[in-house]
């Protein structure tokens, strides 16, 4: 269970505490690794596989179009040692279709995470501090009915996690549903689009042969 | 207008395209458009009919380990495509280039456990370098030509083609496809010049340097410069199971085979240098003994194409990617000439120690029955050193790559990395075609030759000049060595009932002959050479013979036992 000490009132510190936590697990560091690959079908699980067969267990993972035409944007989330994510990206690159594949600790790259809550109406009208909790943690709510309402949340792992707790403890909770994460890198330089054009530069020169 | 023709026929020319002329397959169902398209290009395309699928892609791969070209096999849905799964298997771990393409139900009974439908894409994704479902006509040519173009450049692999139904008997407008870049690939990585530099400086510098020959050279070929670089500076090396033939045996140079039954000098004075240079090999566990003290004392190299291969199992100082045709040349053009010659003596002393408590009993001994060393040996000088060396798994792989001498390159044949029984009499097959000019020496165990003893089946039809050489020991002899050594001689399931091999070769037409006595040796390799076309030599050797040296799994490279303390 996540952490159930944490009072959600005063969040603003235990979410610091969470947050080391959820980046360190058995001594490993939290990677987050980015994969670029073309649009072909069936590289999903080649990608998955990569980690399966390391003993490498995926925490979250998210698959989307990229900002490159015809690219794909796997965002992975695992436990695992530098040396591990090194060994990683390199068996994920030597799969044909993916471009590029490389890995992050949080420092480098802006991460987010999105989570919906359903929860029961009744309830939250009975119970002040339903609302209260949702507005302390800057959730927004999208859809109310007599039944259920829909409460929607971005933000880091961890404080999807305390809102959960919180709403937990309150008994309201219908459904609850946590995106993977999703991120972008910090850095100034993007590292596909120079890929990109190394990779057409040798694509003219193998023209002119 | 342009011509419209079926998608099994575009198959056809796109396969002629690529140049290729041998293909080893079995038809069935969900490939019959394809067959029946192959019957008009009989005479462009050379079809081997195999006896079992599993043979068509060992076969595949014999034929591409000798000729440096792409094997390639044609079988049908379902059980062909899964029989051909070790093959893949073994091809992967090898980098073996081949293609394998197998029929698949139509496009509409995909997912319905139609029959005969196997998802051969899932199952082939883990152990192909490139898998697809051709499922439209259209796109024949360009998979055809991408999958050639995967399999044999970069570091070569297996390539599997699903081709459904739909897409054999759809029509086309055909038009020759030629894939020579893929974005997300890049076959042919830029060596960089700092590391070319860096390496260079590091071999001057080196007073105790060592090579570690891989089959990258052959696949690169590259054995004229690894040549050129070893002799400027007088560095001695040592080759892996796979790269046994691209440094001649007798190389002033080539100190031997590395590996749990390699050479002892080698092995030990992989933890005595203090530069090791690994080239297109991969630090296999056979090779490296003990991960924790391989060579810990010093610095070392790596030339690899494919840059997974850095600090997987051994961490490198220096990684050098690219071809070695090309960072070899390079190297060699920075270094400078060099002798090192009390370190290459330094070998010698180990190459004594094993000849005589080792070599010398087992190629020349004495008294007692024959010995897999000795027929071995005798074998490989019979054929002037010029032989092609196939071997299945097991006692005769160890004995054959230790004792069969190397003078021409990619002249060894083996499953390394997967070891399968049963991959010899095929491969040998495959051989034939690839180098019919050769003499093709297969070694096999008589536990092995019946994993795939169909393929004689193969060999009388074709009449494949394969000089087969059974060392049969009455057991699953390598099994039953581990259990002497290791199970306290408890021979659980390894002793073995045998045929009479005579009579099996007689009833497919090849001829035979059965070698007991020492004094027959000779004259009976003498006559199975001077025979035209297949020949079985069967050799009744020593039953419980061991392979030596050995490094036990997961010792220390330099603890090679020579002998076995009963
Ligand atoms: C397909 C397969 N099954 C099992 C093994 C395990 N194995 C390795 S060597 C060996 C014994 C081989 O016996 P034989 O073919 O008679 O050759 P020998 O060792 O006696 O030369 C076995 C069973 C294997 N390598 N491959």
């Amino acid at each position: 269970m996540p952490n159930q000490n944490n009072d959600c009132q005063t969040c603003g510190k235990c979410d610091k505490n969470a947050r080391e936590k959820n980046s360190v697990r058995n001594g490993m560091p939290l990677h987050t690794i980015l994969v670029y690959s073309e649009n072909i079908s069936g590289l999903l699980s080649q990608i998955t596989a990569v980690f399966t067969r390391r003993q490498v267990n995926i925490e979250t993972l998210n698959v989307c179009a990229s900002s490159t035409p015809g690219v794909h944007k796997y965002t992975i989330t695992c436990y695992c040692d530098t040396e591990m994510a090194e060994m990683l990206k390199k068996q994920m690159e030597k799969r044909i279709d993916v471009l590029q594949a490389n890995y992050f600790t949080d420092d480098q790259i802006y991460i987010q995470e999105t989570a919906l809550f359903k929860l029961s109406t009744p309830a939250i009208l009975e119970n002040n501090r339903i609302s209260k909790v949702i507005r302390i943690h800057d959730a927004k709510i999208v859809e109310v009915n007599p039944t259920y309402s829909i409460v929607e949340k971005t933000g880091l792992t961890e404080e999807i996690l305390s809102l959960f707790d919180s709403l937990t403890e309150l008994e309201c909770i219908l459904q609850f549903v946590r995106s993977g994460r999703i991120a972008v890198t910090k850095s100034r330089i993007e590292k596909l689009d120079e890929y990109i054009q190394l990779r057409e530069k040798k694509h003219a020169q193998i023209m002119e042969q | 207008m342009k011509e419209r023709i079926t998608g099994a026929e575009a198959l056809m020319r796109s396969l002629v395209n690529e140049g290729v002329k041998t293909i080893f397959g079995y038809p069935g169902g969900a490939i019959m458009p394809v067959f029946d398209a192959l019957y008009d290009y009989r005479d462009r395309l050379n079809h081997i009919l195999v006896r079992h699928e599993q043979g068509a892609t060992h076969a595949a791969q014999g034929f591409a380990r000798v000729s440096g070209e792409v094997g390639c096999c044609i079988v049908t849905s379902g059980p062909g495509a899964t029989n051909t799964i070790t093959g893949i298997a073994d091809a992967m771990i090898d980098s073996t280039p081949m293609v394998v393409i197998c029929g698949q139900v139509g496009v509409s009974m995909l997912g319905t456990d139609a029959f005969q439908e196997v998802d051969v894409v899932g199952i082939t994704s883990p152990i192909s370098k490139w898998n697809f479902q051709i499922r439209r006509a259209e796109d024949v040519a360009w998979a055809v030509s991408r999958a050639f173009y995967i399999a044999k450049s970069g570091r070569p692999g297996p390539v599997v083609l699903d081709f459904a139904k739909n897409a054999q008997t759809g029509m086309v407008e055909y038009e020759p496809a030629k894939v020579d870049f893929i974005r997300s690939y890049d076959p042919d990585p830029q060596p960089s010049d700092e590391a070319i530099k860096l390496a260079a400086r590091m071999i001057d510098d080196s007073v105790k340097p060592f090579v570690l020959v891989g089959q990258g050279v052959e696949l690169g070929n590259a054995q004229n410069e690894l040549r050129e670089f070893l002799e400027k500076a007088q560095i001695p090396a040592g080759c892996t199971l796979l790269g046994l033939s691209a440094l001649p045996t007798d190389h002033p140079l080539n100190m031997g085979m590395l590996g749990m039954h390699g050479n002892l000098g080698p092995n030990v004075m992989t933890n005595q240098c203090d530069l090791l240079i690994a080239i297109g090999m991969r630090f296999d566990d056979r090779v490296t003994g003990n991960l924790n003290t391989y060579a810990k004392q010093a610095k070392i190299i790596h030339f690899d194409i494919d840059p997974s291969e850095f600090d997987k199992n051994v961490k490198v100082d220096l990684p050098v990617l690219g071809n070695c045709k090309t960072t070899l040349a390079a190297v060699s053009k920075l270094i400078s000439p060099a002798k090192h010659n009390s370190w290459i003596q330094g070998f010698q002393p180990y190459a004594e120690k094993e000849y005589n408590k080792v070599i010398e009993k087992a190629i020349h001994p004495t008294q007692g029955p024959l010995l897999m060393g000795e027929v071995v040996r005798k074998v490989s000088e019979a054929a002037n050193n010029e032989a092609v060396l196939v071997t299945d798994v097991g006692q005769n792989q160890m004995f054959g790559c230790r004792y069969f001498k190397f003078t021409k390159p990619r002249s060894v044949v083996t499953s390394g990395g997967c070891g399968t029984m049963g991959f010899g009499l095929p491969a040998a097959i495959g051989a034939t075609f690839g180098v019919p000019e050769r003499t093709v020496c297969l070694f096999v165990g008589d536990g092995g030759l019946q994993m795939t003893i169909q393929e004689l089946g193969t060999i009388m039809e074709q009449g494949c000049p394969v000089k087969i050489i059974l060392l049969n020991n009455n057991f699953l002899g390598n099994v039953r060595q581990w259990q002497a050594m290791f199970f306290n001689h408890r021979y659980s399931f390894t002793p073995m009932a045998n045929p009479d091999y005579e009579k099996i070769a007689e009833a497919y037409g090849i001829p035979a002959h059965t070698v007991i006595d020492r004094q027959d040796l000779d004259d009976s390799i003498r006559v199975m050479l001077d025979t035209p076309g297949p020949y079985l030599l069967q050799c009744a050797v020593m039953e419980e013979d061991n392979v030596l040296p050995m490094t036990p799994p997961g010792a220390d490279v330099d603890k090679m036992m020579l002998e076995i303390k009963e």
